[in-house]
Formats: structure tokens, sequence, C-alpha cells
């Protein structure tokens, strides 16, 4: 007997009306999911998989509608239903959780009153037992003191801590299906376990169905019983979750599964194509740092300190009365490392360990409170952040930022962009040289020439990523610091990123710093890691031996936090 | 152009990076899409013309009286009529539009460069010269405006250059609050830092990355307070600051008329606020087509 399945997608369409005519984000697609089951849904981005979920729910925007097809919830057709049986069905059947839970709850009200709101709506509670059913959802989804937290506020908690308020208002009324759309992006990797945990062990519990959209198959093969690849809006393959691990039938399959780091890889392997392909530059050594040289950077005892907000109020100050002025917060606790020559230094952590105001304060955005930070036999922590623009350092320290969309000026072509350090600070002027230098440092980076007269929104996440790229390095700086270049970028972009980082390295003799907090990629790039929390070093070694025996307790916890696929 | 025809990007990342369209494709699918837009547009085009070409155009001398034809009424001959003193109310009424325009124009222009520098400042720098711009707008904004216009005129005196000073003054806070909120929002941004690594000084980020960025929201901003700013001169006039008779000029023309409305001759008042009317009502309408013009969201 074949049970029915209580959500089926039959060849379904869904067309977005453009400028330039109808897009199909969605051809023909066909997905069931069965009562009790966790479908995962992999795609990079621009797969049609959040377009998929949004047909489902009936939340498409105005431009986007069904073609064709057939969406079946427990037997009733949803592409046809008046939107009265939706706005029914949407929370008390299916609930939807999205990436950036602070986005979907209302800054202004207290989480415990956005819980009351969706019980009410749906005639769970009446306004006497609404409190009670409330602080009761905020303690199923283990939430510490529930009764405090029913008062807070949004910005009061933290961003695992507002995906549980998202998961509790989305479980309140008991719903048969959870949509979960990247709900863990952007949050830590320890983090994001116990969001998954939590979401697999509730659903699991009261037997409900669960789709979980994610462009990482990791964390799909290890929470799901079903996965579903998408490409550019079709379904490419459908298994078990361990079945498509252990043989993946499509090629894309493949490719994905290919392009994800893990562990006992090296960088190559990330790449669709064979090594042997291309001899010359497989051939590009691993650029090991030379023991015993002086090294390029040695940081020592950095500190950075932030006066926390006064309290006690106005009167009180003026009249005098202040209180005791308390410690300053310090981001960045007395660290000490050094970066050889031709070395990439990994920098671990979760958010708010201070691994970026680190990177600020080397790249001398920022100042340092106290510490020095001495770069090739120099103290620049001693030149003030606002004079280091016209120091000599300047040009030898650049850096490539996390968002490539974000590090680009909107208003400005990709040659404008590049080409910036080099007006500033570089030797060349005239108009056809720096058109040769950007055009070399194009080709260097494997942007199409062609591109370069483009505005950052003509271009792709890669290519920016590559703008970005050929800035950092136009001036032939010797430190780069990498902040997660490639945390915005889908895995296969992110493999030929990684790759090219590598062998620029190699061929200009750049030291990185490399600050991430994804360890797989650590892995695969650095030479030697440094394990950062709360402002102190936990741990540091060779790569090797800090994520393959790791001593610090902190460090194991990162690392049993990491989905792995069933292998 | 080439280029882009010759280099497409593989049809995963078209949908995230179109192709740009120009400027005027974008500004006819603006226009088609709300016709309004387009109006607004022609009637700004109209006044642009009436500003430049006007004094040429007209068939009568807008100052010349003739005591002989006043106060007729709207006909074949004086399609607006004629006034108190036999002056042709469509000559002066469209005469009137280049001072009243240019009043507008320049006292925008004025605010513009005030405000949004010192709002940019603000919003960049932070600290003390926050606080300063912040209370200077404070202090503006705790007068009735028009109050206060009135009272800028009578004190630096009564001529069209310190309507456009009382004009600009009195908007100052539109401005400044808005450039801060904007500059504040893109200080930290990614591609402000990467400039500040290439070496750029704070003078040059503040000019090639922060201000480029502002201008789409400065400019929506600016059509928006022109109306306002042709009210405004026209209502200081109207009670007899800045301009002065016997100068077409849409607010006098207004007061002057209003004495007349009681006695049945409506058109000496009615035609100047009609004129002065539309303009205000086009000013606004533009703000919303520039606003889908420049808005970078629209171009799906």
């Amino acid at each position: 007997m074949i049970p029915v399945p209580l959500l089926d997608i039959r060849n379904l369409t869904v067309e977005f009306a453009t400028r330039r005519g109808t897009v199909k984000a969605v051809k023909a697609i066909d997905i069931s999911v069965g009562k009790g089951e966790t479908v995962a849904i992999v795609g990079e981005s621009g797969s049609g998989k959040s377009v998929t979920s949004y047909a489902v729910v009936r939340i498409l925007d105005r431009a986007g509608k069904v073609a064709e097809g057939s969406i079946t919830f427990s037997g009733m057709d949803l592409v046809s239903a008046p939107e009265s049986q939706m706005r029914d069905l949407r929370g008390r059947e299916i609930s939807m959780i999205f990436q950036n839970p602070r986005a979907a709850l209302n800054p202004i009200r207290k989480v415990g009153k956005q819980i009351e709101d969706v019980l009410l709506e749906h005639v769970q509670a009446t306004r006497a037992t609404a409190r009670e059913k409330a602080i009761e959802a905020l303690e199923k989804v283990k939430i510490a003191r529930p009764q405090e937290r029913y008062d807070a506020y949004p910005f009061e908690l933290s961003g695992g801590m507002c995906q549980r308020v998202v998961i509790a208002l989305a479980l309140a009324c008991q719903p048969q299906l959870l949509i979960a759309d990247e709900p863990t992006t952007g949050l830590d990797v320890t983090t994001q376990k116990a969001v998954m945990d939590l979401i697999v062990e509730l659903t699991r519990e009261r037997g409900m169905s669960t789709i979980l959209i994610t462009h990482d198959l990791g964390l799909a093969a290890a929470y799901c019983d079903k996965v579903v690849v998408m490409e550019k809006g079709v379904v490419v393959e459908t298994a078990a979750a361990g079945e498509i691990f252990r043989n993946p039938q499509h090629p894309y399959t493949r490719k994905l599964m290919k392009a994800t780091p893990r562990i006992g890889m090296s960088l190559r392997d990330l790449l669709p194509d064979a090594p042997k392909a291309q001899p010359a530059q497989a051939a590009v050594p691993r650029s090991a740092p030379v023991p015993g040289a002086e090294p390029l950077m040695r940081v020592e005892n950095l500190v950075k300190e932030y006066p926390r907000p006064a309290t006690g109020s106005l009167l009180a100050k003026l009249m005098g009365k202040a209180e005791p002025e308390k410690p300053a917060f310090r981001a960045v606790d007395g660290i000490s490392f050094t970066v050889a020559r031709g070395e990439t230094l990994g920098l671990v952590g979760e958010s708010g360990c201070g691994k970026s105001t680190t990177s600020m304060m080397i790249t001398r955005l920022i100042d340092p409170s106290a510490g020095r930070i001495i770069f090739d036999g120099m103290d620049i922590g001693a030149i003030p952040a606002k004079q280091f623009a016209a120091s000599p350092h300047r040009r030898r320290i650049q850096m490539v930022f996390q968002d490539p969309t974000d590090s680009l000026n909107p208003r400005f072509t990709a040659e404008r962009a590049i080409v910036d350090p080099i007006l500033r600070m570089g030797s060349i002027s005239g108009r056809d040289a720096l058109r040769a230098r950007c055009e070399e440092l194009a080709r260097l980076v494997g942007l199409p020439v062609e591109l370069i007269d483009r505005f950052p929104h003509q271009l792709s996440g890669g290519q920016k990523a590559r703008v970005g790229i050929a800035r950092a390095i136009a001036l032939d700086p010797d430190l780069v610091i990498l902040d997660e270049p490639t945390a915005a970028l889908d895995v296969s972009v992110q493999a030929v990123v990684l790759n090219l980082l590598e062998e620029l390295k190699g061929r200009l003799g750049m030291s990185y710093l490399f600050v991430s907090h994804d360890l797989n990629v650590v892995r695969l790039l650095c030479d030697r890691v440094i394990v950062m929390r709360t402002g102190a070093i936990v741990e540091q070694g060779t790569a090797e031996e800090v994520l393959g025996d790791p001593k610090a307790e902190y460090t194991k916890e990162l690392l049993t936090a990491i989905p792995h696929p069933p292998l | 152009m080439n280029d882009m025809t010759k280099v497409e990007p593989p049809p995963a990342l078209r949908f995230e990076a179109p192709p740009s369209t120009s400027i005027w494709a974008h500004a006819r699918h603006i226009v088609a899409e709300n016709p309004v837009t387009g109006l607004a547009f022609g009637l700004f085009a109209l006044i642009v013309l009436a500003a430049i070409l006007g004094p040429s155009l007209v068939p009568y001398d807008p100052l010349a009286s003739n005591t002989n034809a006043a106060l007729q009424g709207p006909s074949a001959r004086h399609w607006f009529g004629t006034d108190q003193l036999g002056r042709d109310i469509f000559s002066r009424v469209i005469v009137a539009t280049r001072l009243d325009f240019t009043i507008a124009v320049c006292s925008v222009a004025l605010v513009f460069a005030m405000g949004g520098l010192a709002g940019v400042m603000a919003g960049f720098y932070g600290g003390w010269v926050d606080k300063l711009v912040g209370r200077i707008a404070d202090t503006i904004m705790a007068f009735p405006l028009f109050v206060l216009a009135m009272g800028i005129v009578a004190a630096l005196g009564n001529s069209v250059t310190n309507i456009v000073i009382a004009t600009a003054i009195i908007n100052f806070p539109l401005y400044a609050r808005v450039a801060r909120a904007e500059a504040n929002v893109r200080r930290e941004a990614g591609f402000v830092q990467a400039a500040r690594l290439s070496g750029n000084s704070d003078w040059r980020l503040l000019l090639t990355q922060i201000v480029p960025n502002i201008m789409p929201i400065m400019a929506v901003q600016m059509s928006l307070t022109m109306g306002y700013a042709i009210l405004n001169a026209a209502g200081l006039s109207f009670i007899g600051l800045g301009v002065r008779p016997p100068t077409p000029e849409w607010g006098i023309m207004v007061a002057e008329g209003a004495s007349f409305i009681v006695s049945g001759e409506w058109w000496i008042a009615f035609f100047p606020g009609l004129a002065l009317m539309t303009a205000v009502f086009c000013f606004n309408l533009l703000g919303d087509g520039v606003r889908d013009l420049v808005d970078p969201q629209r171009r799906n």
C-alpha cells in the first residue's frame, strides 16, 4: 500500500513576468512529502528552491504566478483555493521559518505577545489562557527562563534565540507541515546545530512533515530523510539522503558534492574538472612558510576596549552622583600571534569572538587600545588610523571583504573600483597604463576583460568577488586579510574562488590572514589556525593539529557541530 | 554596449545580473506604467518652456495698463481676462513663471548645497558635527516655518534674493536630516571601508563614495521641495514681502485679485492661483516619477 503523501506537487511551473518577458523560475517539477517525512530541497541561488516553497503557501510576489501543475495538501488543491482558505491554512496547517529570524519578528512587540497573536488568530487559545500557552511554547523550544523571556523584545535576544522564538511561533498551532527556508544561514555552527536538532526533535515528536530548503548538502544529508536537488528551476535528482551521497546519479549533484569542502580533500578536489586537465596550474605548490625567518607581522598583546554606556539617570549624573564607571568591554583581550611570510593563517571563531575587530585593527581601520602590531619591523599600531591612509605601509596591507556586493561602490565600474588604490597610492598614471594594468589584474583573477566596464549590479556574485580580489592585489600587498571572502557565495563559486586565492598567493608571494567561521574551508586553505573566543585565543597551531586533534574543549565543540554527510 | 551582447552571463546568474537598460528605455517603461508620471514630466517641460520663452511668446506687455479694457472677463482677446488696470492676465501669468521658477530653483539649489553638505558631514563624522547640525535643524524646526521665513525677509530686507535665502533656510532641516540618515548608513558600508584601504582621504571618501550614492534620494527630495518653495515664495509676496507690484508674480496677482472676488471679478485671482496650483501639483507628482526612475529595484 502506498500512503497518500501529505503534500503533493505535480508538474509545477512558476512564471515571473519581467520586463524582458516571462521567466520560468520553476519548470515542471514533482515533489512529494509524506506524513512525518523530512525532505530537503537543495540548490544554489537561482535554482528555484525558495520560489517552490512560496508557491506552496501562495506568497509569491505580484509578478509571479503558478502557470501549470497542481499542489495538493492533504486532498486540498492549493493552487485554486480561495485566499480566505489559504489565510486560515497558513500558520495553522502549514508554517514557515525564514532565513533572518530578526527580520521575521516584529521589533517593537514583546516576543511572548507575538506568540499570543498567532494563538489567538487561529483560535488556539482564549485571552485568559494565551499567556500561559505562549510560555509553554517558549518552553518547548528550550528557551531558558521562559517566564522572563516572554517580556523580551527581539533586539534583546541573540540570533539563535530569535530563531527559537520564530520556531515557537511556527509550531504554536501544531501545523502538519513546516517549511524552513535556510533556517540556519547566518547563524554560528554551534547555534546551527542546536537549532536544527531542535527542529528535527520537535517535528519527530509531533509527527510533522518538514521541508528544509538549504544550499548546504551536508546539512540536508545530516537531518533529512529525502533530498531533492534542484538546478535552474528543474528537479535533477530525488533520492534518499544516504543514497544520494553513496551513489549520486546526476552530474550536477556530483558537481555540488564535489564542491562541498570535506575532511580529507585538497583545494583542487573541489573543482569539477579533473586535476590532470590543467597540469600547469595543478603544479603550483602549496607555498610553505620559510621556517626560522623573521615573521612578516607580529601582534603582541593586542587589546581593543569599548566603553560601556554609562548607566544611572541624567539627573544623578548632573548632580555628580553617577555610578562608579563599569570596566570597559574588551572586544579583543590581549592576543598575540605571528604571520610568517607566505603563510596563510586562519582566524576562527563564532560571531562576537573579536575576529573582525582584530582584522580591522590589523588593517588599521580602527585604533587598538593597547598592544603592538609589528609589521616588517615597524610598529604600525602606533600610527593613528586617521593618518594611516598617508603611510607608505597602507599599500602593503589590503583586504578582501565578506560581501562582494556591499564592498563595491554601486556607482563605480569594475575598472574604476580596481584602479582606485592605484590612483591613490600607485606609481602608474595615464589612462592607457591604468587600463593595461587593470586588464592584467582582471586576467590574473580570471575576470573576463570585457566585463571591467560594467557596474556591480551587472555582474554575478562570483564576478563581483573577483573584482574585490583584483582591487586588493592591485598594489602587490604583502598581507591580505580575507574576511570570509566566500561566505556570500554558492559552493561551486566558492570552490573556484578558493582555488584562485591559493594560486594568487603562490604567484605573488603574499601572506593571508583568513578570517572565517567555516572550519571546513579553513582546513583546506590554512597552514596555521587560531581559534578565538570572547576576545581571547583558545588554541593555536598548525591546521592539522588544531582541526585534526583539538586540545581545547571549545575547538572540539566547534568541530562536532559541523554537519557531516553520512559516508 | 557591444560587450553586453558578446558576453552573456551564465543562465543561472542572469536573473541576478540583468544587462542594463538605457535610461530612455527605462523612462518609457516608467511612463507607460504610470501615465500620471508622464503628465508630470509634460507639465514640467511646459513650465520650463514658459520660464525660458515666456516674455517673447505672450501677446501683451505684462506691465502695460489700458484703463479702457479694465476688469474684462475671459474672452478671445484676453484669454484670462484683464485686471483693474486693464493688464492682460494671461500675459502676466506666463511671464511670472520665470520669476517664480527662478526663485524655486535657486532656493532649492542653495538648500541642497547647504543642507546636503551639513547632513552628509553630520552622518559621516558623527560626534560634535552631528550634534551641531542636529541642533541647528531642531532650532529651525521649532518655529512655524512660514512665520520664520517672514521674519528672515523682514530682517534681511525686502528683496528677491532674501526670499531665496529665507526659503532655503526653512527647508534646511529636511535636507540635512535626509542626507544625514543616508550618509550614516553608508559610513560603515563595505565599499567605503574598501576605499579607505585604498588610501582615500576622508574628503575623497565623502565626495566619491558617499555623495554619489545618496544623489538619487536627494533628487527626489529636491523635486518635492520645489513645489513647496514656489508656494512659499508666492505666499511671501501675497502678504507683501519680497517681490513688489507691478512685477508679475503669482502670489501678488492672487493678492491683488482677492479683493475683486466679492464683486464678481473672479478671474483676476483665479488664473494665477490655478498656475500656482498646477506648478505645485506638477512638482509633487514629479517626485514620484523621479523616485521610480532612480530606484534600482524598479528596474526589474
